[in-house]
């Protein structure tokens, strides 16, 4: 453990008996909650409803181990100070994720399943996460998982916050499985159309070669390399392309992570539309960026949103409104049938009084 | 345990329940007689037997469909089976229950090669995965003991490991959905062909479920470029201490092995009285696997050599060819076959501790091995913290079952009080029911028990595995205050 101004805990607060408290009391009253963080991540999901719950208080990096690849922080931590830490140990998030503002919590990009470009080659949030500690509807404290990375004692309860927008409970603590940061890293640029480009990160993605992102926008595209000085090497002479600088490199791999590129600069609606990532060029038209080797696929187009879904999801594919659009409408995929009576049930389980951020994820729950 | 045959109100039930599946599934599906179901008494969990009440093999998910929907409307519980390797007694079936057995759903339905996924269904075997998809450059990462025999859908079901999974993860890593049939007899799919699916990650939520909340009918795995390069370091210690420290350096360095494993004097010797190995006589031996390019792969032997020697080794050994590198893992593969060459009987336990409480808690298995009376092995997934302790006894003296137990349930439990988890990647099953009131306290079963009402209202998928109730805990805790004089020695314990 180490860091050197940094002492565990020491940068925050255990709130747990004060969140509980209000969430109990929330509880007898059958009062809605939102849970806020620092905020950032406000703008994504149905327009939120309910109490403002402040957690971004209860923070502070619990245990960090290097040599085991673990690390238990409180939900409120902040991101940048979680990814300092690391980096003075060689290592990082390899979900690698989008921050959208600059108070980004722990807590908010596991709620949201936030990832980066690394993410088809490393693993989502999810992939992630070990364990947590987490406030249940009916206010009680409760953990599932662990410290450690085999463990298959009970549910995986923690796996499943990974992405419920704070619908299922209030996340007091998680423990995340870290990597070791690349030694070295470089960027290849290839002149493309959409299609070549959808063909080419497939095929490279078949290669057993150290990639760590793929991507396309406005004919070009960007494919990156992680590891050794050798072994980053000779991959590069291998798949060729034009060499793009690291400190170029650097900005796009995180201008794109960040939705900061120009591409992103619009008032339209943004559609995030996640398919199998060989998956041909849909037909909807619009500007189109590719990321995730093709899986995951950022568009702005002028078609209704009944078209736009009913196009991803003849692809195998599901849409979400990522920014803007009609919040209080279908942000995501509709649920429907059993399916959706299954999770109805499953927030029942964890939240009975549906308390928690109700109608932030689907209008019924 | 009693035959099937001799207590008339379950021939009548059995009589009943043949009869409703009868119409929906193939003559020769259904099992009913007492010799058809003698092979389906226990999974790899031997010691604990029980005939199911019938056995009913689907052959599609159409069919498990029926089969639950009649269950439900006649209440019978359903005991889903793979291929029947598990070692929790997970698949141990029901004298009043349907035994489901999946193995004759085992096709490989599409590779998608350009997606990298293979649709299978669930009886299909881990190994043959890969084989299937060798020859496209691909492979099927998550590894278990037993994959030349386990099938995928018990894979999700338990959450499968293996030796790689510091590196690729565990079977939830590698699978990107499955068909799941449900106890209201609905299909429906979780996890997608893409990176994700609407809704609550679902799909995690049925990794390591046990059978209890849904059938698999059908899985989506993930396939790998198979690596170009693989090369393996092997390094003697001459204490346990000095090869725990040489795994965290390794780790701590920003080296990610694919396989790092360690094996203790006891195992060491009993391997190499098995096979012709030669692993050096030590106090402990680790393995450390890289695979790559050949450029990242050397580049990182050499540094791993370098830690492996800051650390004290007092020899190390690196693979030359493919050829050595396979013969230096055949004896840690050999491990649990070596071992029960030298003990007429062996109970492996499966605890996950963070690494560095490692010297620790071998104490305790030192000291308990000692307080009992039964010498301990230990086999060491180091680099994830996953332990198989194997506890030596023999079956024939009166009584040694029962030590062998109560010295595995006190490792767990000193597994739990260093942080750690009772299981890493063999299940609860019925095996180590009791433990989980130690690892958990009464309102995080309580919220097991919901989520699983959620899935299965009346309780009819696998009961009683997994997640013990909250009175047989309080029964458990009571229990434990007289350790080793349990009362009613006579009742069944699980």
């Amino acid at each position: 453990m180490t860091g050197a101004d940094h002492t565990p805990g020491g940068m925050g607060g255990d709130r747990t008996d004060a969140l509980r408290g209000a969430v109990c009391q929330a509880a007898g009253v059958n009062e809605p909650l939102e849970i806020v963080g620092s905020g950032s991540k406000r703008f994504y999901g149905r327009t939120p409803a309910g109490t403002p719950l402040d957690v971004s208080g209860h923070r502070g990096v619990v245990s960090f181990e290097p040599s085991e690849l673990v690390l238990t922080a409180r939900a409120g931590t902040r991101l940048d100070e979680i990814e300092s830490l690391l980096a003075d140990q060689g290592q990082m998030l390899a979900f690698d994720p989008p921050r959208f503002g600059n108070g980004a919590t722990l807590g908010g990009t596991v709620a949201c399943n936030f990832s980066g470009p690394r993410r088809p080659f490393t693993g989502a949030v999810r992939d992630f996460v070990l364990g947590v500690r987490l406030i249940n509807g009916k206010g009680e404290v409760v953990r599932f998982g662990g410290e450690v990375m085999k463990n298959v004692a009970g549910y995986d309860v923690s796996r499943l916050m990974a992405g419920a927008m704070g619908t299922l409970g209030l996340l007091l603590e998680i423990s995340l499985k870290i990597l070791p940061a690349p030694e070295t890293e470089q960027t290849r640029r290839f002149e493309l159309d959409q299609d070549a480009a959808l063909e080419t990160m497939c095929a490279l993605a078949r290669r057993p070669l150290p990639l760590s992102a793929s991507a396309w926008l406005d004919g070009a595209m960007m494919i990156r390399l992680s590891g050794s000085e050798t072994g980053v090497k000779a991959a590069a002479d291998e798949i060729g392309g034009e060499p793009v600088s690291s400190t170029e490199a650097e900005t796009f791999w995180r201008h794109l992570r960040e939705h900061e590129l120009e591409f992103f600069r619009s008032d339209q609606p943004l559609w995030r539309i996640s398919v199998a990532p060989a998956s041909c060029v849909l037909a909807l038209p619009g500007q189109w960026l590719i990321d995730w080797g093709g899986a995951q696929r950022w568009l702005y187009t002028p078609m209704d949103s009944a078209k736009v879904r009913k196009t991803v999801a003849a692809a195998g594919g599901h849409a979400v409104v990522f920014r803007g659009g009609d919040r209080a409408g279908s942000i995501f995929h509709p649920l429907e049938g059993p399916m959706l009576r299954l999770h109805g049930r499953v927030k029942d389980a964890m939240d009975p009084h549906r308390i928690f951020n109700p109608g932030r994820m689907y209008e019924s729950f | 345990m009693t035959s099937p045959q001799a207590i008339p109100e379950l021939d009548a039930r059995r009589q009943t329940v043949a009869d409703r599946l009868a119409a929906c599934l193939p003559a020769d599906a259904l099992l009913v007689h007492p010799e058809e179901l003698a092979p389906y008494e226990c999974d790899g969990l031997s010691a604990y037997r029980r005939s199911p009440l019938l056995v009913a093999l689907p052959g599609s998910a159409d069919e498990v469909r029926s089969v639950l929907t009649i269950c439900r409307d006649l209440q019978v519980p359903v005991v889903a089976r793979g291929a029947g390797t598990g070692l929790s007694g997970g698949a141990r079936p029901l004298a009043e229950g349907v035994l489901l057995n999946m193995s004759r759903m085992n096709r490989i339905l599409e590779v998608d090669v350009d997606n990298r996924l293979a649709r299978v269904q669930p009886g299909v075997r881990n190994l043959q995965v890969s084989e299937a998809v060798a020859s496209q450059g691909l492979y099927y990462a998550p590894d278990p003991s037993s994959q030349i025999a386990c099938s995928v859908g018990g894979n999700v079901a338990e959450n499968a490991g293996g030796v790689h999974c510091l590196k690729y993860g565990l079977t939830v890593h590698n699978v990107a959905a499955v068909e799941i049939a449900t106890i209201d007899g609905d299909l429906l799919t979780l996890g997608a062909r893409g990176p994700d699916a609407p809704g609550y990650d679902l799909l995690a939520l049925l990794h390591g479920s046990e059978g209890l909340l849904a059938v698999v009918t059908e899985v989506t795995v993930r396939l790998l470029p198979v690596p170009r390069f693989a090369q393996v370091a092997v390094a003697a210690f001459d204490a346990v201490d000095a090869a725990g420290d040489a795994v965290a350096r390794i780790v701590a360095s920003g080296i990610l092995p694919a396989g790092l494993e360690m094996m203790d004097r006891g195992c060491i010797d009993a391997v190499n009285d098995f096979l012709d190995v030669s692993y050096p006589s030590c106090e402990a031996l680790v393995l450390c696997e890289l695979d790559g390019t050949e450029e990242e792969v050397q580049s990182q032997l050499e540094r791993v050599g370098r830690l492996l020697e800051e650390t004290g080794a007092t020899s190390i050994r690196m693979s030359g060819s493919e050829e050595e590198r396979l013969k230096l893992w055949s004896g840690r593969k050999a491990a649990f076959p070596a071992v029960g060459r030298i003990s007429p009987d062996y109970y492996c336990m499966d605890g996950t501790i963070p690494r560095r409480h490692l010297a620790r808690v071998l104490n305790e298995i030192r000291r308990l091995s000692d307080h009992y009376g039964l010498p301990v092995v230990n086999v060491f997934h180091a680099g994830d913290g996953n332990m198989h302790p194997l506890i030596l006894y023999d079956a024939n003296r009166e009584g040694e079952m029962e030590t062998a137990e109560r010295l595995g349930g006190e490792i767990l439990e000193a597994c739990v009080a260093v942080g750690g988890t009772i299981t890493g990647e063999h299940g609860v099953g019925i095996e180590k029911i009791d433990q989980m009131c130690v690892q958990f306290t009464s309102e995080e079963l309580q919220q097991f028990h919901d989520i699983k009402r959620a899935f299965d209202p009346d309780g009819l998928l696998n009961p009683g595995k997994a997640v013990p109730t909250l009175a047989r805990c309080a029964e458990f805790g009571a229990m434990h205050v007289h350790r080793g004089e349990l009362p009613f020695p006579e009742l069944e314990r699980f």
